[in-house]
């Protein structure tokens, strides 16, 4: 007997009122879950439109955090009496960027950007990462932040003793450094991240959520399409995190004693 | 070489550095002491800029410093520093620390840099640590490794900020030797110091310093044997 012919023989029972036991109605449910009509693929278009948000919105994150972070230490290591006013006007905008962005729930900033100001876009995805990445942007610029706050002001003192450039303080002792100690954080930010790209169903981004809204929609069966998608986010952090350990454990090789 | 007019420091309103005017000359061996808090870090990390004076003039083998066109990364390069808590860079080993600044500013080869790095390791008795990391080594190995990047970048005068202080008592010899060494190989220094035994030893000229200005200088034998102001013999009965 194979699958789909036990499948429509159950359910026709079941339709019909029938007490057919759990396993033989688990099975009809996860059949039309999963596997009817060729189901999974929307769950694995779904999977696909979550990475590639996940992966934009990180970017945009990353270079907004970057240079956020950028600007705002710059700005705070200046020398007394010494204020640059164009750095100054950059860093109150990036200080207004944080505090907006931190002061208000994500939700409603994606109900906004699609919504209000993309309303005429129907590109709900790369409006969704977009949103998402400028969101993400304003915790990392504070992540960044705190790392290269965190580092001993006389590692790049020593580094400029020796007539290093600032560049070439940053980019060979502070960064590595500051790098090593904000990748936990980093590492939930991304996390945190990656689970937030199911909001963008909220505009219509086509990502994993909505690929299990629409199945249950035709269903009326929640239970299955909803516990799956929970289990392919969990299974996808539970990746991520693996990769990230990994990459500690490599940087950690100069603390060995 | 190293000419130091009028210069004054202030953080905010508080006043470290007031109107002091010295000069360095090319092989001595300056010791600073003083009181904490008297200006001594401040006065020395003015010297390669690591604080930007207030006020006043440093020049440097005739290039003013503290012109804000000087170029302060080629100065740097020829005063090396010697730090409290050594600041070795943990994120690398120490045959790294040791050649990244030859090497980034053009100075050496990477061989080169290699070489010379080993060659100054075994000076300090320290070849064998070379791929190690610094939080693989003692305190006081930890401070003959950056006395060693220092020097590999073949500076003309080498500025020591209480290199001592954060080091165990045992330690603490094996780091002056070094330093002793290179005075006696007529290296130019300037050494902030609470190690009185070691400017007695090895200064050409002493520096007292207090609130701010340079109250009494002289040999050894005149600061130690013959103090003139009161200060300083408080000073003295206090640390000998």
């Amino acid at each position: 007997m194979n699958l789909a012919a036990s499948y429509e023989q159950w359910k026709s029972l079941m339709v019909l009122g029938e007490e057919i036991g759990f396993f033989k109605e688990f099975y009809v449910k996860f059949y039309q879950a999963f596997l009817e009509n060729n189901r999974w693929l929307q769950y694995l278009e779904g999977v696909g439109t979550t990475l590639l948000t996940t992966a934009l919105a990180l970017c945009i994150g990353i270079l907004l955090g970057v240079l956020v972070a950028m600007v705002r230490t710059a700005h705070d290591q200046q020398r007394p009496g010494n204020h640059n006013p164009l750095l100054g006007l950059v860093n109150i905008i990036c200080k207004i960027y944080v505090t907006i962005i931190r002061g208000t729930p994500m939700m409603v900033q994606l109900l906004i950007m699609g919504l209000v100001i993309f309303k005429s876009s129907r590109n709900f995805t790369a409006v969704g990462a977009l949103t998402l990445g400028i969101n993400s942007g304003a915790y990392v610029a504070e992540i960044i932040r705190g790392g290269l706050m965190s580092l001993d002001p006389g590692q790049a003192e020593a580094g400029r003793s020796l007539g290093l450039g600032y560049i070439d303080t940053m980019r060979f002792i502070v960064i590595p450094q500051a790098f090593k100690a904000i990748l936990p954080a980093l590492g939930n930010e991304f996390i945190i991240l990656l689970k937030d790209t199911s909001l963008i169903t909220v505009i219509g981004g086509k990502e994993l959520l909505h690929a299990a809204q629409g199945i249950y929609g035709r269903t009326w069966e929640a239970m299955f399409p909803l516990v799956g998608t929970a289990c392919i986010y969990l299974v996808l952090v539970l990746i991520f995190s693996w990769f990230q350990s990994k990459l500690e454990r490599r940087l950690r090789q100069s603390d060995r004693r | 070489m190293i000419d130091v007019k009028h210069l004054s420091k202030s953080f905010d309103n508080h006043s470290v550095l007031k109107d002091i005017s010295e000069h360095i000359y090319p092989g001595e061996k300056v010791v600073i002491i003083g009181p904490s808090g008297s200006g001594k870090s401040t006065f020395l990390r003015c010297m390669n800029l690591l604080e930007n004076p207030t006020e006043g003039v440093i020049t440097f083998n005739g290039t003013e410093i503290t012109d804000p066109k000087a170029d302060i990364n080629a100065i740097r390069r020829e005063m090396g520093m010697v730090f409290q808590h050594f600041n070795l860079f943990p994120n690398m080993t120490i045959r790294k620390n040791i050649t990244l600044a030859p090497v980034r500013t053009g100075l050496m080869t990477q061989e080169e840099a290699d070489k010379t790095a080993l060659d100054l390791l075994r000076r300090v008795g320290l070849e064998d640590k070379a791929d190690a990391y610094p939080n693989q080594v003692s305190g006081g190995q930890k401070q003959r490794i950056a006395i060693v990047r220092a020097l590999a970048m073949k500076p003309k005068v080498l500025l020591f900020d209480e290199p001592t202080s954060a080091l165990d008592p045992e330690m603490v010899g094996e780091v002056l030797e070094v330093m002793k060494e290179l005075a006696n190989e007529g290296m130019t220094m300037v050494v902030v110091t609470h190690e009185m035994g070691f400017a007695r030893e090895v200064a050409t000229r002493v520096l007292f310093m207090d609130e701010g200005r340079i109250v009494e200088q002289g040999t050894p034998e005149e600061i130690f044997g013959n103090p003139q102001c009161e200060r300083l013999k408080t000073f003295l009965a206090k640390v000998l």
